[in-house]
């Protein structure tokens, strides 16, 4: 039987790095590939090449019909709002906010905010197009009522 | 085989609702077991299967276990938020058929209004960095689709919180008793619109549990036994915005599921219990379930329909709007179900209550768990 010392935490990173590499997984996960892309100002989501529907949130697996083909592609950036709230919040705070759920052109839906209105002028229907920005310190994908500019994803 | 009638609830234990200052979960947990144990008449070292979960620990059938010194042949774990002790009873109910256990204990406790705030374990999502103030965003998001595509008002959203709080004045157990309007409740402080304050369930400490044994045995204890008649299951979502249709949920299916195997409709239902965190989760359910069409809740609720002395009884204690709400509520208002089928709900006695369903949410909207409880008579 193994002996193994009392604190093996030193060992952590061998024992990931080679399992790493039998795995072959030098490249990071979807989701992880997800954020370095919004890092870069880039929005991009999945496509299943077998069944050609698009997935969010990012898989390894495509959740329509199960194939592991999945690539990333650049999406218009339009969607719809397809339910809204408003988030009450002391002005302390940083005041109410609006979070929404968007359908994309492309098929998936995301949550999001809609930024460039006031919280309770978002309505469902409303046409929107999606930029990255940064909120709470981080890049995520925001959407505007009117357009902002005609930057392609 | 079905699990028809194949097993019945002897014994249930419910804690006083509210603030229980200075005690662990676990020790409200164990005062509700007491209780159980005693209705049912039996000893501690009868019970063979635990089923028990909640947002705190991990392994907390272990905790169970150990804590009462005994030594299961079946343990459950699971966890599907506020429904999961529905899906227990679900669970319990094959464990037993199958012979793995003979006495199932379902229980749980939370100290979640007088203890230590305790988040449930972080995921990682997509959603996070919206920072959508779960669990109340994903409600008002379902409530405003809700409102949008069937007309639906804040006005009867607000009807669900006031028969809700009309059935805990009948209720001397519940926590919220005084008079509740429907201006109260349209006018009361917004927390995420379109849900206020009295959109909102409670946040309480409690505990509850509960003991079921094979048919063959239902006779043998103190209490008129209550059967399982009809169990589904289904979920269609974790994070809500992967939720296909908010304004359908699971329900329908988990319903239809357990109406077909309990052999019953709607229309032979007598009293309803679901888990109302938000006033739009009876609305939701009501129509899932097949008791008013797809579209319709609102209106279903309205004018007393469902409160005291309408047409059908739902939310008998008072629901998590008004009465109790420990976190996970699923197994207050399967009890509250089995208390109106034995005939003991004192002033809220819904009268010759012999056929009871029930719905358990998990998650936002996402788990949902149906059941149908009868008396002898329905067997």
């Amino acid at each position: 039987m193994l002996e193994l010392p009392d604190h093996t935490e030193h060992l952590k990173d061998d024992i990931l790095a080679e399992q790493q590499n039998n795995n072959n997984l030098e490249t990071p996960g979807p989701l992880q590939t997800f954020e370095e892309n919004l890092a870069k100002g880039e929005f991009r989501i999945q496509q299943c090449k077998d069944c050609g529907q698009h997935v969010f949130y990012p898989r390894l697996l495509c959740h329509h019909c199960g194939s592991n083909a999945l690539k990333w592609v650049a999406v218009s950036g339009k969607g719809v709002v397809y339910s809204s709230a408003v988030v009450r919040q002391r002005p302390e705070k940083g005041g109410d906010y609006n979070i929404s759920l968007i359908d994309l052109e492309e098929g998936p839906r995301l949550m999001s905010r809609v930024v460039d209105v006031d919280p309770e002028e978002v309505a469902i229907g409303m046409q929107v197009s999606a930029h990255v920005g940064m909120i709470n310190d981080k890049p995520a994908v925001l959407f505007y009522n009117k357009e902002q500019g005609d930057k392609e994803w | 085989m079905s699990l028809r009638g194949e097993t019945a609830v002897v014994g249930v234990g419910l804690t006083e609702f509210g603030g229980l200052p200075g005690h662990s979960h676990m020790e409200i947990m164990a005062k509700a077991i007491d209780k159980a144990i005693t209705d049912a008449g039996i000893h501690k070292d009868e019970i063979d299967g635990i089923f028990s979960a909640n947002f705190v620990e991990m392994l907390t059938p272990l905790t169970v276990a150990e804590y009462l010194g005994i030594n299961p042949t079946y343990m459950d774990g699971t966890n599907t938020g506020g429904s999961v002790f529905v899906n227990s009873m679900q669970s319990a109910a094959a464990a037993l058929s199958l012979g793995l256990c003979n006495v199932a204990l379902i229980c749980y406790g939370s100290n979640s209004a007088t203890g230590p705030f305790t988040h449930p374990p972080a995921m990682h999502t997509v959603e996070d960095v919206y920072r959508p103030r779960n669990p109340i965003t994903p409600y008002a998001l379902a409530a405003n689709r809700h409102m949008h595509e069937f007309g639906t008002t804040k006005e009867q959203l607000a009807e669900v919180a006031v028969s809700a709080r009309a059935w805990a004045q009948l209720n001397p157990a519940a926590t919220m008793r005084d008079p509740l309007s429907v201006e109260d409740v349209v006018n009361a402080r917004m927390i995420v619109d379109p849900l206020g304050k009295f959109d909102c369930c409670l946040i309480s400490d409690g505990g509850a549990a509960m003991i079921m044994v094979r048919k063959d045995r239902a006779q043998d204890f103190p209490k008129k036994p209550v059967y399982m008649l009809g169990v589904g299951s289904r979920t269609d979502h974790n994070l809500i915005s992967c939720m296909p249709d908010l304004t359908t949920t699971a329900a329908k299916e988990a319903a239809a599921a357990a109406f077909a195997m309990a052999g019953v409709s709607p229309a032979d239902i007598d009293v309803v219990e679901l888990y109302d965190a938000f006033t739009i989760n009876t609305i939701l359910f009501l129509e899932d379930m097949g008791f008013c069409e797809k579209g319709e809740g609102g209106a279903f609720v309205s004018n007393g329909n469902i409160a005291p002395g309408g047409s059908l009884p739902v939310n008998t204690n008072g629901g998590g709007l008004s009465c109790v709400h420990p976190g996970m509520y699923g197994m207050f208002l399967m009890i509250e179900a089995v208390q109106q089928l034995r005939g003991e709900c004192g002033e809220r006695q819904v009268d010759n209550a012999k056929l009871a369903a029930c719905n358990g949410s998990g998650g936002f909207l996402a788990s949902q768990v149906s059941a149908i409880f009868g008396t002898q008579e329905t067997l």
